[in-house]
């Protein structure tokens, strides 16, 4: 048989990103996090690295989010406006392997919350879990940039994950990122290229290139997940291909988008064949994180806590077995 | 592999002779480069050539049909690793474990449902493609009990998993003009290939190791046999993945020949959870077939609806319907949205005003489906255009409201709009649309 493996080596290597700091180095997390360092495709362990397992997070809330499924909140309807609370539950009960605390309450249509209750909601989850954080936000400029600066600050030392900054906004929140040492996010809605003027635009501002995680914006399953799975590839390939602009891990939002959509919400009684929807919920997180992860994601924001176990375990799985374990 | 006008061209004569209808060797190799011309029409090409040139327009990886009729599947034919640098082709098959060891009733119960489901996203129509029936009795002719069953009541492509070769020819007997495949759990042997032969099934090899298969696919091909599609068996799903792209990649990028079929997996886990994770990362990164050993229409229709997505073409934009949709229950004095009728524009904007809350009027205009910025850039998005859209659809009559929003994008075509629209106010909607509901909240739409 003159069969041979046909491997393809990469000349980049994904920049490899932590956020999270430990007493030592100046915060109060029990661990930091390391993602990215890639050198193939994902999953391919057969021609080359993938030092760093994708890595679980789970999100809380400062406000009840609207339209939050009946099935999700059965998980949650204790705890659901109580961040330090819901997060303890994430992490201690589901595995959470980082908490995203989101502060959507103070979008000014929204709740409007005040700066100080942001940083006081974001200060709850770190007294009740020590795993490292992720700071979310929105888009309204003006709002969460006074947002964020005052979080970045009182959590000074931390190296959260400040999600996210977009080419239209980025110096306040990249400017506040460095002067209090955090890792950022930097949203672009699904284009290479606009992904990879952002970085540059970070790295103009000397933003170091080991603190950036990109997320390509996520379209869930059925509402246009194709094209941000075909924008990741596109950008994992060129990461690999040696374009340092682009060679950056990704996060992705299947539990945000999941929620959102019709299917998440309806009925088996009403939509008899989409089935029962306990588990529908559940399948369309976990057909869209899974996808994604083979699309490149290294950082998964989830939602439902059987999604999360399922994804935890197939990516162990991979990963212990690449292992030899 | 596709070869290129000038790859063709040095194996052509070069001596301009004209005989082949076209004046130049040149002229002649770009048209079938481009398929426009066969080799054949020129008399004096060599035997090179002709083996250089035939084997190129070879598929690298073989069109395999399963089943008859309307419900027949076809897979194969691909011709890329990633979906975005052409697209793919055929859609995974989704089958349905079916087990001789259940009583006829529930069978029959099971075959009739399944037979029955389907449901429409997107103006296409989401099915399951085929049946795979596991002969698992210990009755003697449970097989082909099953299998007659089966044929009465389904039009689906059938998979026979039989490890009882006896068993096995009872119900091949009735699918003789049915197109059935053969699942087969230990290696080929000539007895099967025969049977495949004799029935006009393919095989669908199955085996521990590249070689192993390799082996068990050069057994089958010297005897002729091609319609086979391969199966590696695997651990866990980074395994499996990762031989998939071997197998893929070495048809398409090596060209090597012995694993150029499509691929098969049976996912035989019992926890639904794992079974959809696993079957979501096979879809993509390309099984052909995935057989599912439970009926369950949550995960059906998820998995169905990532089919979908992963083989749109992205070369094609897919579209909705261009029409009047209607958001939550609008009444005449309901306000009145417009956008393009590019799906993704359409999702996101009817589900920001399904979101907001209230009930809306969406009129989604015909723009081939491209999106708000590309669809004005080339001139289809524009006043006229819309306002006569409108008009087209007895917009005017349907509703009482006369302020209609536009994207913020497009707030350059609000003066145009008015002008073709009379009696109408325009009103320049936000750029983004998860501005939606905070804007429905703030402006006066009616």
């Amino acid at each position: 048989m003159d069969f041979e493996i046909p491997k393809e080596t990469s000349t980049g290597k994904i920049v490899e990103v932590i956020f999270g700091a430990t007493p030592d180095q100046g915060g109060t997390r029990s661990h930091s996090i390391t993602v990215g360092g890639s050198s193939a495709l994902p999953f391919h362990f057969f021609e080359g690295e993938h030092p760093h397992r994708p890595v679980v997070a789970m999100e809380v809330f400062d406000k009840i989010p609207d339209k939050y499924p009946e099935p999700l909140l059965e998980y949650y309807k204790d705890v659901i406006g109580k961040p330090g609370e819901m997060a303890k539950r994430c992490v201690e009960q589901y595995g959470a392997e980082s908490v995203s605390v989101r502060l959507e309450g103070t979008h000014p249509e929204k709740g409007n919350r005040s700066a100080d209750e942001a940083v006081e909601a974001v200060k709850a989850v770190l007294e009740s879990v020590q795993v490292p954080l992720i700071i979310s936000g929105h888009s309204h400029f003006e709002k969460i940039n006074e947002v964020m600066k005052k979080v970045c600050e009182a959590t000074a030392g931390e190296n959260c994950l400040i999600n996210y900054v977009e080419t239209d906004n980025y110096k306040t929140i990249a400017a506040a990122c460095l002067a209090y040492d955090h890792t950022i996010v930097a949203q672009t809605p699904i284009d290479v290229n606009l992904a990879k003027q952002l970085n540059i635009l970070l790295t103009e501002m000397n933003y170091p290139t080991e603190r950036i995680i990109m997320d390509p914006l996520t379209s869930t399953l059925g509402y246009g997940l194709e094209y941000t799975y075909s924008i990741m590839e596109r950008i994992r390939i060129e990461g690999l291909g040696g374009d340092r602009m682009l060679a950056f891990p990704m996060l992705v939002n299947p539990g945000y988008e999941s929620i959102r959509v019709k299917e998440a919400r309806v009925s088996e009684e009403d939509y008899p064949e989409w089935g029962n929807q306990e588990h529908r919920n559940a399948y369309w997180e976990i057909a869209t994180t899974m996808s994604l992860l083979a699309a490149g994601a290294e950082l998964l924001l989830m939602y439902h806590p059987k999604a999360v176990e399922t994804v935890k375990k197939k990516i162990k799985e991979m990963y212990d077995s690449r292992d030899g374990d | 592999m596709a070869l290129s006008g000038l790859d063709i061209f040095k194996l052509l004569p070069k001596t301009n002779c004209g005989d082949c209808g076209v004046p130049t060797c040149m002229a002649f190799a770009m048209k079938l480069a481009q398929k426009k011309a066969e080799l054949s029409e020129c008399p004096h090409a060599s035997e090179e050539a002709s083996a250089v040139i035939g084997a190129a327009a070879t598929p690298p990886i073989r069109l395999v049909k399963i089943g008859v009729g309307a419900q027949a599947l076809e897979i194969g034919n691909e011709t890329v690793m990633f979906r975005h640098e052409k697209t793919f082709v055929h859609q995974t098959g989704i089958a349905i474990q079916l087990r001789t060891s259940a009583n006829e009733k529930e069978l029959l119960a099971k075959v009739k449902e399944i037979e029955r489901y389907k449901v429409e996203r997107v103006g296409e129509e989401l099915k399951v493609d085929l049946l795979f029936i596991s002969h698992d009795s210990s009755n003697k002719d449970g097989f082909k009990n099953a299998v007659k069953l089966i044929k009465e009541n389904s039009t689906k492509g059938i998979i026979l998993d039989c490890p009882d070769r006896e068993a096995l020819q009872s119900g091949l007997e009735l699918l003789k003009d049915d197109r059935p495949a053969i699942f087969l759990r230990e290696e080929v042997t000539d007895t099967d290939i025969e049977i495949a032969h004799a029935c006009g099934t393919s095989l669908i090899l199955l085996a521990d190791t590249f070689e192993d298969l390799n082996n068990q696919i050069e057994k089958t091909q010297q005897a002729d046999m091609n319609d086979i599609v391969l199966s590696l068996n695997s651990q866990e799903i980074g395994q499996h993945v990762q031989n998939s792209t071997i197998l893929r990649r070495s048809a398409l990028k090596k060209n090597y020949r012995p694993f150029g079929y499509p691929l098969f997996t049976f996912i035989e886990v019992e926890n639904e959870f794992d079974l959809m994770a696993m079957a979501s990362a096979y879809l993509c990164k390309y099984d052909s077939i995935i057989v599912l050993p439970t009926y369950d229409r949550a995960m059906l229709y998820t998995l169905l609806t990532l089919r979908q997505n992963i083989f749109t073409d992205p070369q094609k934009p897919i579209q909705v319907e261009p029409k009047i949709y209607a958001i939550g229950e609008p009444t005449p004095q309901s306000p009145v949205f417009v956008t393009t009728n590019f799906s993704l524009t359409y999702f996101i904007v009817s589900g920001e005003i399904e979101n907001s809350g209230v009930s809306a009027h969406l009129v989604v205009c015909d723009c081939e489906g491209q999106s708000v910025l590309t669809a004005w850039a080339a001139g289809k998005f524009v006043g006229e255009t819309i306002a006569k859209f409108i008009k087209d659809i007895n917009l005017e009559q349907d509703v009482k409201t006369r302020k209609i929003v536009i994207p913020g994008f497009v707030s350059q075509i609000s003066g145009d709009l008015e002008e073709n629209l009379p009696g109408w106010e325009v009103i320049v909607g936000c750029q983004e649309a998860s501005d939606i509901p905070a804007f429905i909240k703030n402006v006066n739409l009616t």
